[in-house]
């Protein structure tokens, strides 16, 4: 093994799925038995799989939103079995897209993106100059003031992806980002987003029925009857 | 963007909902300031009374209401004989009824009496207090019965004429009618009887010394330095309690107000919370936006309702029929009382709200989208 390759392996992986089961409904709803994947830094990773396969209840358990009934789950080498460590988590390591982009209505593009700042205690300067970059990569700069009620589907899903990446997470968690958009939007958005992620070298774990999409990442993995498989 | 802007965006965004909240706070605040305000006025009017040119008052042990007490006229002039006292005014209080005005209170005072020295005699002649058959007037007892120097003013069964008009120091006396004590006497049938003594001390010091021998002399009297009697005299603890008791009352109705808007509110962001919490706000951030905005609910209802509060003052003491019986005191005390309680009431209102707001789970909301 060379000198690099070693430093490499040394590097704990960006999301480490062990041994993981969930269920709902006091265990009625079995979701994922003994879920098993890594992610590696920088990697564009799609889980794909028919709709209820368990696509997004892994998503949620990396970002921490959800806990497993039984295995681990790590993030950049730690654990996420606590409260805090949770928080701190998706404050600084992790950000999420969503299919229903989940905006805050009566606030304006600059004001939601500048969410995940103001959770993590941000400064008000670099909050401004990162909204700028971010808003000017997807070409919304000219609706910075505006509410995103006023926005159309593909706007609101390109200002959620700037609130993702607004503290500069090392780990993207995105559940179906175009599942609300038309085809023509979709392709345009999701070409937009995959290259943002790609260019800052951020982690993408990607849930999508769609194969499309899961093929233009670099690995896919398969969801069903609980497991994860690689394709 | 701050942490305020999202409490403002929260607020307004079911405004008439904030509205309802803001609205409770504010009536209770309007009623409480109203109402104290009021109390301690007249609380403070009536210590006034008392202060005129006095440090004790003397008056019937245990009585529940000082237009009650009798005080034996011997004993006035016995009290005049203690020794350290320096003056000593009885007075006796009563209460008629004049055309058109079902209370009008009555001071019977003798020649002497402090109260006329110091006031401004706008018509009439001091030197002519305690001519027969006359009497003389506050200012706005005046102005609302309508009377002048040598009018007839018919009170009771009976009358006398105007012999003077004179400007006190406080309303409530402005509000009345001195007549002669004697006078006083044989028209409310209490003859040789007076309701306080006001006893002046040649050392305010001595007042210890000076109550323990009213105590020894006259076992039915009681004295009381005029601090002591504002603090213990069952009427004004009635009123200070009734005050607060309704002033609370209110308040509690106001944060039930804002304990429904707040508990409306997070029932209907669950999931935008839930995307607070994605984003990285923990439960304690998110328990603090709940409780901001409710704070921030209890400080517009509180200057709203001071203001309402202040105009109903204004209103009632430009109302003619009460002129002389309210005379509205604000005390930074009642202030602070009334910031104080709006506050408390909106933060207990917020914690349920508040501990429901930290128990949405983030995946079980986003869920069911």
């Amino acid at each position: 093994m060379s000198e690099s390759s070693s430093r490499a392996s040394a590097v704990p992986p960006a999301v480490a799925v062990t041994g993981v089961w969930k269920s709902f409904d006091r265990g009625r709803v079995p979701v994922l038995a003994d879920a098993n994947f890594t992610v590696t830094r920088g990697e564009m990773v799609a889980l794909w799989g028919p709709s209820g396969s368990g696509k997004s209840t892994l998503l949620h358990l990396a970002g921490g939103l959800d806990l497993p009934d039984r295995g681990e789950i790590r993030v950049l080498g730690e654990p996420i079995d606590s409260e805090a460590a949770r928080v701190q988590l998706r404050r600084a390591a992790v950000g999420f897209v969503f299919q229903l982009h989940h905006l805050i209505p009566d606030l304006t593009i600059d004001e939601n993106c500048a969410v995940p700042a103001l959770a993590a205690g941000q400064p008000v300067a670099a909050t401004r100059d990162r909204i700028a970059e971010l808003v000017a990569a997807v070409g919304l700069t000219h609706r910075r003031t505006h509410r995103v009620q006023d926005l159309s589907g593909g706007e609101r899903q390109r200002v959620a992806i700037c609130r993702a990446l607004m503290n500069r997470p090392a780990v993207i968690l995105a559940d179906e980002p175009t599942g609300s958009l038309d085809e023509e939007t979709a392709d345009k958005v999701f070409a937009l987003f995959r290259d943002l992620v790609h260019r800052s070298g951020t982690t993408l774990l990607l849930a999508t029925h769609e194969r499309r999409f899961a093929e233009a990442c670099d690995r896919v993995l398969r969801v069903s009857h609980g497991r994860v498989q690689p394709i | 963007m701050s942490f305020l802007r999202l409490v403002r965006v929260n607020l307004r965004r079911h405004w008439v909902r904030t509205l309802i909240g803001v609205a409770g706070i504010a009536f209770g605040c309007a009623a409480m300031l109203t109402i104290l305000s009021i109390v301690l006025g007249a609380i403070g009017m009536f210590e006034r009374i008392l202060d005129t040119d006095s440090q004790v008052l003397v008056f019937e042990r245990n009585v529940s209401d000082l237009f009650f007490s009798s005080v034996p006229e011997a004993a006035a002039g016995e009290i005049r004989n203690l020794p350290g006292v320096a003056a000593a005014h009885p007075v006796l209080f009563g209460i008629v009824s004049a055309p058109d005005h079902p209370i009008v209170t009555c001071f019977g005072v003798e020649r002497d009496n402090p109260r006329l020295a110091q006031a401004t005699w706008l018509a009439g002649a001091r030197d002519r207090f305690g001519t027969a058959g006359e009497v003389v007037v506050g200012e706005r007892a005046a102005a609302f019965l309508n009377v002048g120097a040598g009018d007839h003013l018919p009170l009771g069964h009976g009358g006398f004429t105007v012999g003077g008009v004179i400007r006190t120091a406080n309303g409530f006396e402005d509000g009345g009618v001195f007549l002669p004590l004697a006078a006083a006497q044989e028209f409310f049938h209490r003859e040789k009887i007076a309701s306080v003594v006001a006893v002046k001390l040649a050392d305010g010091a001595r007042a210890a010394a000076f109550k323990a021998a009213v105590a020894r002399r006259f076992p039915s009297l009681i004295a009381l330095e005029n601090r002591e009697f504002a603090r213990g005299y069952s009427q004004f603890r009635i009123l200070k309690l009734t005050g607060w008791a309704v002033g609370v009352c209110a308040f509690l109705l106001g944060g039930l107000g804002v304990a429904n808007t707040m508990l409306m509110s997070v029932f209907n962001r669950i999931r935008e919370l839930a995307i607070l919490r994605v984003c990285g706000f923990s439960r304690a951030q998110v328990a603090r936006l709940v409780v901001a905005e409710a704070l921030a609910m209890a400080a517009a209802g509180l200057a709203t309702g001071l203001a309402l509060g202040f105009a109903l003052l204004a209103l009632i003491e430009a109302v003619p029929q009460l002129n002389g019986y309210v005379q509205a005191t604000v005390r930074p005390t009642v202030l602070a009382g009334i910031a104080g309680t709006a506050l408390c009431t909106a933060l207990a209102g917020a914690l349920y709200p508040a501990w429901f707001a930290t128990r949405i789970e983030p995946a079980e909301a986003l869920r069911y989208e």
